[in-house]
């Protein structure tokens, strides 16, 4: 009975957040609005269906940030389990327009593949906490195998933009646990010569993609005129941008995807590259904030897995920037926390809910 | 104690490598975030005046073009289904401002129903506001010419020019062709949307729907110049659209107006079929419907009317009609006696008027009172003994019976190019059990004899039954397209069809016995159907089988006649025929709902359809 009482008390009592964080998150989450009004052309219904997903994100974060650590350390292998048997159902039961991605729960669509995106990080952090560090190759070959199944997986779905996430969420955590610099730097050599043999294996339109990316002037009507359209967009923001809702190349059509995949091209249109700044220096802070509490971390799997989250939302960041400018070719990867739609913004909050139970967890037992 | 190879866990060193690591992670962090801040600063800050300038130029944007749908011939080149250049009014929301005092005055102009406006209102609502939406398809002349005059009343609201789909036939191939209509989200889900990016229509039933994707065609894109309101100045390229490819049926659109002529506006349904190859040369479901007020949407009164009409025009019986075959199973019961040994076409079965199984009281009645007396096979199809199949069916016993009809196609679907077949029910225990979770009873066995208790065929299968018996009992599977054009000016290509598979008959001579029964119904001297005769002059002989579906028990003595009962309670009239017998080129199944007899309503109809076939088609 009393027993019962104290877990009562554990699930209720005032909320356990690291505010400086929270704050950063939500304010993320307000520019992603104000944007998305704009690049929904005023549609209240897009905006409102984001601030619904929002607020899901924002209990799973609440409720996440509860559990301790340890719970969800020895957790860990069913979680994994169980989001593995998730994704091998989708090829069998999943529905989606360009493949098949979702999962039909009864009352709702769930992206398995989206909680890979935590499921990962959290099983290799379990993992490697119990064993000798830095670690070897026989653990780092198990690492692979936890990492690499479900990547292939969601692959093959076809969905490399997740696929990719997943694997380098994994991949974070080994890095962080202190793999060897000389193993990372043979693998990465290894890696660089079986690229060729990677692009064999790619879609044809990712293939095309990255063409594209190389010369995107060549077909400026067909492949080319996202990059195109989305780096006039950019440019045309100037240093103050042209004012939000102004943004022509949104406006008018010109930009693609502009309320998911190109969102960010929008937010560079309409309040130009201060806004930018403001923003990237907003991920900054999220990012080193997350980082500072992960080293804080009691255990292993504390500091591994935060770090892993907080690269993560990084890696987002960079492939989303670099593909609206250009950089890098098109992946479907959304801005975090800004473009409209999808689970991640969901797993992106609930994944910061776990790394504010690392900083709970570091106050409470100090 | 440290054992080489296996190292100690220093939990402190972890700790201090893993902080190191995160600090690396940051520093990699900053770096990278940098990169990206740099290409931001010199695509905004350095090359704005490059982007500016090409953003304000930025005025070229790319429009598709809707494909013209694919034709649909017969299989004589006349035109079942068509393009006829139209008018159509489209709006744009922001443009338009005042969604409803819009609609208000454009119904002084133009005439549009309530349920019309507030259907595009719910749409214009559910796009994004710069997108057009279609306020009403299929203008008058009148209209587009009163809307010119007073079209400075409406911003943002634009007659355009579209091809619409167009049935010439009317209702007579309505269950063939099925219809166009507008697209909705679950079209979407179904194709790609990207293919269908600024269509209007979609295939939504019949040979529309089945080769929707031959017939759609591919989009092509049109580049324009718009200004900075996005208006449209001028074009300044295009890569053409595709147009679907034509298609041209197995159907005859003369043999198809011969059959409903045939009918004389009985409701019923009847299919024609080469049974050398299984294409469908007419098929017919009546009363039918118009499939042309589909195209444009059409009004809840006027759907609601043909939904609650009694006959039920926009059921198409010939695909999911279910009916009891009653006695035109009876050529297929009597095959499966002679191919599995029970019978040869001489022995003969007592007919007292009435069939007991051994230990049973219920009598199970002949349609002559006092029976046929002794009958062979030839004398127990021309009059329709039903104590003949009875013995029979009891002899090959359930498990064999239905064995064997399955060999024919009954209880699954043909697979005809048309969507929404049904199976009907093949009679076996295993279908009883499973269906009702009951066991079978020996009387069921009995009356399975003469199509009778749980069977229920469709229209095709039964024709497709028939086919098999005209083409020595080879499956061919019913389709209706016979070949395709990907343009005008391109050959015809000839659709493959897919290899014949072998005969279900051990033996060819007890298909000719049976055929040679079936052929006494017509031509001997006491068949069933011989009164039809007298109407036609063939010179060829066909072989036939009447059935007459049981709508009510005969538990009285008093025998009824059932061309005398009132309308509704009367029986289906079924025949099923296939001429000429020595080498069939068609099989017909026609049924009569509320019919009366298959003898005098039936048969009638189905040798006018075979006449009409034969002698426009001399071999």
């Amino acid at each position: 009975m009393s027993s019962m009482l104290h877990r009562w008390r554990h699930w209720i009592g005032p909320p356990r957040v690291d505010i400086p964080l929270l704050l950063a998150l939500l304010a993320l989450v307000g520019v992603g609005l104000t944007v998305l009004h704009s690049a929904a052309a005023g549609d209240m219904r897009v905006v409102w269906s984001q601030a619904a997903r929002t607020g899901a994100g924002l209990v799973a974060l609440l409720v996440l940030a509860r559990v301790p650590p340890a719970r969800l350390r020895l957790w860990a292998p069913w979680i994994y389990l169980a989001t593995l048997a998730l994704l091998l159902l989708v090829p069998v039961f999943g529905t989606g327009r360009s493949g098949r991605h979702w999962l039909y729960l009864g009352a709702f669509y769930i992206q398995p593949a989206e909680l890979m995106k935590l499921s990962v990080p959290v099983m290799v952090a379990s993992f490697l906490n119990e064993r000798v560090l830095p670690p070897r190759w026989g653990v780092l070959a198990v690492c692979a195998a936890i990492i690499g199944v479900p990547t292939a997986l969601i692959a093959m779905q076809p969905d490399l933009g997740t696929g990719m996430l997943v694997c380098a969420s994994g991949v974070f955590v080994v890095f962080c646990a202190g793999m060897a610099w000389w193993r990372i730097g043979l693998l990465a050599g290894l890696a660089a010569l079986a690229a060729p043999l990677g692009w064999t294996l790619l879609k044809d339109y990712h293939r095309r993609r990255f063409m594209t990316f190389l010369d995107p002037e060549a077909d400026p009507l067909g492949d080319g005129w996202n990059i195109i359209q989305s780096k006039i967009a950019v440019g045309s923001g100037g240093l103050w941008g042209k004012g939000w809702g102004e943004g022509t190349q949104s406006r008018l059509e010109f930009l693609p995807e502009h309320t998911t995949d190109f969102i960010f091209a929008v937010l560079s249109e309409d309040f130009g590259f201060v806004g930018v700044c403001l923003v990237l220096a907003l991920y900054l802070f999220i990012i080193g904030r997350s980082l500072w509490i992960a080293a804080n971390a009691r255990d292993t799997f504390g500091r591994t897995l935060g770090c892993s989250l907080a690269l993560t939302l990084f890696v987002y960041v960079l492939v989303n920037g670099g593909m609206i400018t250009g950089l890098l070719p098109v992946i479907g990867v959304p801005m975090p926390l800004i473009s409209y739609g999808g689970t991640s913004a969901v797993t992106l909050l609930a994944g910061f809910g776990i790394v504010m139970s690392l900083q709970a967890q570091r106050r409470f037992r100090r | 104690m440290r054992t080489p190879g296996r190292p100690m866990r220093n939990p402190l060193a972890e700790a201090t490598t893993q902080r190191r690591r995160a600090l690396v992670a940051f520093l990699l962090v900053v770096a990278l975030l940098g990169v990206l801040a740099a290409r931001f600063a010199w695509l905004q800050v350095f090359s704005y005046e490059e982007f500016h300038t090409r953003s304000e130029a930025n005025r070229i944007k790319a429009r598709p073009i809707v494909p013209a749908r694919g034709l649909i011939y017969d299989r004589n080149g006349r035109l079942l289904a068509d393009n006829v250049p139209a008018y159509r009014l489209d709006a744009v929301r922001e443009d338009v401002g005042d969604l409803d005092g819009m609609v208000a005055r454009l119904r002084e102009v133009i005439t549009l129903s309530d349920e019309g406006a507030e259907a595009f209102v719910a749409a214009s609502r559910a796009r994004r506001s710069f997108q057009p939406v279609t306020v009403k398809l299929r203008l008058s002349e009148a209209e587009v010419a009163r809307f010119a005059v007073n079209r400075h009343r409406f911003p943002g609201v634009d007659v355009v020019p579209y091809l619409n789909r167009r049935y010439p036939y009317g209702d007579l191939f309505a269950h063939v062709i099925g219809y166009v209509g507008r697209i909705d989200a679950s079209d979407l889900e179904r194709e790609d949307a990207a293919r269908y990016n600024g269509a209007t229509h979609i295939g939504k039933a019949g040979i529309e729907r089945t080769y929707e994707s031959r017939l759609h065609g591919q989009i092509g894109v049109e580049q324009v110049e718009v200004n900075a309101e996005g208006r449209l100045l001028r074009v300044v390229g295009r890569e053409p659209a595709h147009a679907g490819q034509d298609l041209y049926l197995t159907i005859d659109a003369q043999l198809q107006q011969a059959v409903v002529d045939a009918f004389e506006g009985q409701p019923g349904a009847a299919v024609v079929l080469d049974p050398r190859n299984g294409e469908v040369l007419a098929l017919a479901s009546l009363p039918s419907y118009d499939p042309n007020p589909f195209v444009s949407g059409i009004g809840r009164q006027a759907y609601a009317a043909l939904l609650n009409n009694p006959s039920r025009p926009l059921f198409n019986r010939v695909l999911q009609g279910g009916y009891e075959p009653g006695s035109t199973i009876k050529p297929f019961i009597a095959l499966a006696g002679l191919d599995l040994g029970l019978r040869t076409p001489r022995d003969t079965t007592f007919s007292s008027g009435a069939f007991r199984l051994p230990g049973h009281e219920r009598e199970y009645r002949d349609w002559r009172r006092g029976g046929h007396g002794h009958v062979n096979l030839n004398e127990a199809m021309a009059q329709s003994v039903n104590t003949y199949f009875f013995q029979l069916a009891v002899d090959l016993g359930i498990e064999r019976l239905s064995r064997y009809m399955a060999r024919f196609g009954f209880g699954e679907p043909t697979g005809i190019d048309l969507q929404g077949e049904a199976s009907g029910v093949l009679p076996s225990p295993e279908w009883k059990r499973a269906a009702r979770n009951q066991p079978w009873f020996p009387g069921e066995t009995v009356i399975a004899g003469i199509g009778q208790g749980f069977w229920v065929v469709t229209p095709l299968q039964l024709a497709q039954g028939t086919a098999m018996l005209a083409n020595g009992g080879v499956r061919v599977k019913p389709h209706l397209l016979r070949a395709s054009q990907r343009s005008f000016d391109a050959p015809q290509e000839l659709e493959p069809l897919p290899k014949p598979g072998k005969s279900v008959v051990s033996n060819p001579a007890h298909l000719a016995a049976v055929a040679e029964s079936m052929v006494a119904v017509l031509h001997g001297p006491t068949g069933t159907a011989r009164g039809v005769m007298s109407q036609f002059d063939l010179g060829y002989r066909i072989a036939g089988k009447t059935g007459t579906a049981q709508r009510i028990t005969r538990r009285t003595e008093a025998s009824l006649d059932v061309n005398q009962l009132p309308f509704d309670q009367r029986h289906n009239a079924l025949f099923i025929a296939f001429a000429p017998v020595e080498a069939p080129r068609v099989a017909v199944m026609v049924v009569l709902e509320h019919g009366g007899s298959g003898s005098s309503v039936a048969a009638p109809v189905a040798l006018r359809i075979i006449d009409a076939w034969l002698r426009k088609n001399p071999p």
